[in-house]
């Protein structure tokens, strides 16, 4: 069990809000984590109870039907999700996809779409990432081109998270062909809308509960009202929210890194070779004891990330050490973990081998850690 | 170790069957769990393909194990790991011992159809309780008249769902753990065999499987050698499947590595290729300089073999470096590719989930260092 009982993030309300979401994941995701990977998505019902039982949107406030919480809700529902081997579909929905409705949409568009959100009955996906273009938002090619009060799209787009089980996808648009990257809009696009399709639900390393998918996009007609924030200024809404993303990122990769600290221990702990416990053997307690070091000054870490944050202080170059930090860790983590295992850990009834496999697309997705390097990396020669 | 042109011909036999016989199939029997052993081994036994080290009176070609070494790299041509190593098994792992210490009778039985590909081969050595640590295995193969009686259970066996026969590490005595045990070809189509699939990660085309036995009997002549000698001579086999699964990976590395420079290359990223970035190209130059570190040392490793000498400890230093150094390659390329890389259908993926395998199977690194440090003398006496 994720102890996090000494953290100074959080108090008497959100330790009790803790327990509750733990026992929704007991009785609700855990039994049904090889339904989910047989499958490739999470059911439907799963979002519903999800949704009713306060994991989904903490923060849309109550005149969209949330409860408005701070950040520390979302926080609280994606370390014990990560924790217990799910996939990002849910974070993504309360931690990326809502934050763009709420706060660059119209009313209408709001009052239509966040209470749903927040029940579990509307599933969002944000596409961005085409086959030619992924770390590299500039590139992207899918056009939407104004025709009377409407906009007519037309593109291709990979990659895609909830993209099979979506109601409603948040498209990054070239609405100016002229303009750079001052010429992208984000669009919504609901799923029956004729002329929307959705391609493979894509064969991954791991992730296997989560609907990757394409999308393709063949003169869909959405009215100007599905306009999300001002027209060609997509990237400027993407650049905002950008910060709670990768911080999102950081939290999943530190509560996954911890299970796999965990379910090492304890293996290590039980399994003997050549006469006793393999934690006993000096090469096994000093990785365990390089990871504990690892663990400790992440989750400070994460509490200094989550605070700023809370705090509107959060900067980009932060955000992005942060998701570069975490995901590298959790990676190197998850790899000694699973030596650990030897045999047991390349077979995959033993969580550490679908830790393992789920672990790798956080250096990837999200901008890849390489981005994150250019990205601090940029704002030290030119702050 | 020079490779002279009869070592390029076996090389281009070995790739040519593999691009003709195995790559075309390669997605079908991932998505099956198994590649079709006794369908694919007789083609291979035709060409001569599983005894080239082994003697001409039981269908083998008599070449040494440098035309072995030569196979196994060539067979990095294969789009996925787990045919290869249903092939290794069968060729570097199940066989040696019985080739070198097996009776005349045992290996008219059981090796020359091996090397025919008329029968397929395992190696029963790890067990739910002992992997690496192969002292402390379980099975019992108890005498009883002309015959042994074999109970307990053997884990992660390649092969183990199609096999015909296993190589079976046992205890057939008290004492002391190095010299109590024994090789033992047992048929797997004896009463009280039971098999089950184990589902893995990765090597998805090779069948894994645990095996129970349960009051097994097979005759004493299906010994292999002295009864006794079991552990000494597991010892030695794994020498051949150490130096083996290193050379096997060679290939694999630098295609890797040579897949990333041609996706890089044409993948542009803010109006460059991605090659073009020096963190990129500098990485790839570093690795390709590991990879020949790596082809030098088995290299090395498996001349001495060849010229009798004693190669435990490059062997196992040659299978360490393999093994992790499938992990950093596999891992450093698949980073490249983006999100390519982490969906199904890629060279890199395919081996990054496969090759994971090389640090664990045939003895885990840990164990390598173990080894190492005790013929360094550096291991502390218990």
């Amino acid at each position: 069990m994720l102890d996090r009982s000494e953290s100074l993030l959080f108090d008497e309300d959100l330790h009790f809000f803790r327990d509750s979401v733990r026992r929704f994941i007991a009785r609700e995701f855990t039994p049904r984590i090889p339904e989910f990977e047989e499958s490739g998505r999470i059911a439907r019902d799963f979002w519903r109870k999800a949704g009713e039982a306060g994991l989904l949107c903490p923060g849309v406030p109550g005149e969209y039907g949330g409860l408005g919480l701070d950040f520390r809700f979302n926080t609280v529902v994606n370390e014990e999700l990560s924790y217990a081997m799910m996939a990002d579909g849910i974070t993504l929905q309360s931690d990326i996809t809502m934050p763009y409705l709420l706060h660059h949409a119209q009313p209408e568009l709001k009052q239509r779409w966040l209470p749903g959100m927040v029940t579990g009955e509307v599933i969002a996906a944000i596409a961005m990432t085409e086959p030619q273009a992924g770390s590299d938002l500039k590139g992207l090619r899918t056009r939407a081109r104004r025709e009377g009060s409407d906009y007519v799209i037309d593109g291709a787009k990979t990659y895609i998270t909830n993209g099979q089980n979506a109601d409603i996808v948040f498209v990054v648009c070239r609405t100016d062909p002229e303009a750079g990257g001052r010429g992208f809009s984000l669009i919504l696009v609901e799923a029956d809308r004729p002329g929307f399709t959705r391609g493979r639900n894509l064969d991954k390393i791991g992730h296997w509960m989560a609907d990757t998918s394409e999308l393709a996009f063949a003169n869909v007609r959405v009215p100007v009202e599905n306009l999300v924030g001002e027209e060609n200024a997509a990237m400027a809404h993407l650049f905002g929210e950008l910060p709670q993303e990768r911080l999102s990122i950081a939290i999943s990769a530190q509560a996954g890194a911890q299970r796999a600290f965990d379910e090492a221990l304890a293996f290590t702990r039980e399994r003997k070779a050549f006469g006793q416990s393999i934690l006993d053997f000096q090469n096994t307690r000093f990785v365990m004891a390089d990871i504990a070091a690892q663990l400790q000054v992440g989750w400070a870490h994460l509490d200094w990330l989550v605070h700023r944050h809370l705090a509107g202080r959060l900067t980009n170059e932060e955000a992005a050490a942060a998701k570069l930090w975490h995901s590298e860790m959790q990676w190197r983590v998850c790899d000694k973990a699973l030596q650990a295992h030897g045999g047991a850990g390349y077979m995959n009834e033993y969580p550490i081998a679908r830790i393992w496999r789920d672990a790798r697309v956080r250096r990837i997705y999200g901008g890849s850690s390489e981005i994150m390097r250019e990205i601090v990396g940029r704002g030290l020669v030119s702050p | 170790m020079i490779l002279t042109n009869e070592h390029r011909q076996m090389a281009e036999t070995v790739e040519r069957f593999v691009r003709e016989e195995i790559n075309p199939h390669v997605a079908e029997w991932e998505r099956a769990g198994m590649f079709p052993a006794h369908e694919l081994f007789p083609k291979l036994g035709e060409l001569g393909l599983l005894g080239i080290k082994y003697e001409e009176e039981f269908g083998g070609l008599g070449l040494d194990f440098t035309y072995s070494l030569v196979m196994a790299e060539a067979l990095g041509e294969a789009n996925c790991g787990g045919v290869p190593l249903g092939i290794g098994v069968q060729t570097d792992m199940c066989t040696p011992a019985l080739a070198r210490f097996g009776s005349t009778e045992l290996k008219a039985e059981y090796l020359a159809p091996a090397i025919a590909g008329t029968s397929v081969g395992c190696i029963g050595v790890s067990e739910p309780g002992a992997g690496s640590d192969v002292a402390s295995l379980r099975t019992t193969a108890r005498i009883d008249g002309d015959d042994y009686i074999i109970n307990g259970t053997k884990m992660w066996i390649t092969n183990g769902l199609q096999a015909d026969w296993c190589c079976l590490l046992a205890n057939t005595g008290e004492g002391a753990v190095h010299r109590n045990k024994s090789l033992i070809v047992v048929p797997l189509d004896l009463p009280g065999i039971a098999r089950t699939k184990i589902d893995k990660m990765g090597m998805l085309s090779s069948d894994t499987a645990q095996l129970f036995f349960e009051d097994v009997r097979v005759p004493r002549r299906n010994l292999i050698g002295e009864e006794g000698k079991g552990f000494v001579y597991q010892m030695q086999q794994f020498q051949e499947e150490r130096l083996w699964g290193a050379a096997r990976n060679l290939r694999t590395l630098d295609r890797m590595i040579d897949e990333t420079i041609e996706y890089t290359r044409q993948r542009k990223v803010f109006g460059k290729a991605l090659l073009d970035n020096q963190a990129i190209h500098f990485r790839l130059a570093e690795l390709r300089s590991e990879v020949e570190a790596l082809r030098a040392l088995t290299y090395r490793g498996v001349a001495e073999y060849v010229a009798g000498h004693e190669v435990t400890r490059l062997a196992s230093m040659a299978k360490l470096k393999s093994g992790r150094l499938m992990r950093e390659v596999s891992d450093s390329c698949l980073q490249y590719w983006g999100g390519m890389g982490y969906t199904a259908d890629n060279y890199v993926s395919q081996f990054y989930r496969d090759g994971r395998l090389s640090s664990i199977g045939g003895g885990a690194d840990e164990i390598m260092l173990t080894i190492i440090a005790k013929l360094e003398g550096t291991l502390p006496r218990s």
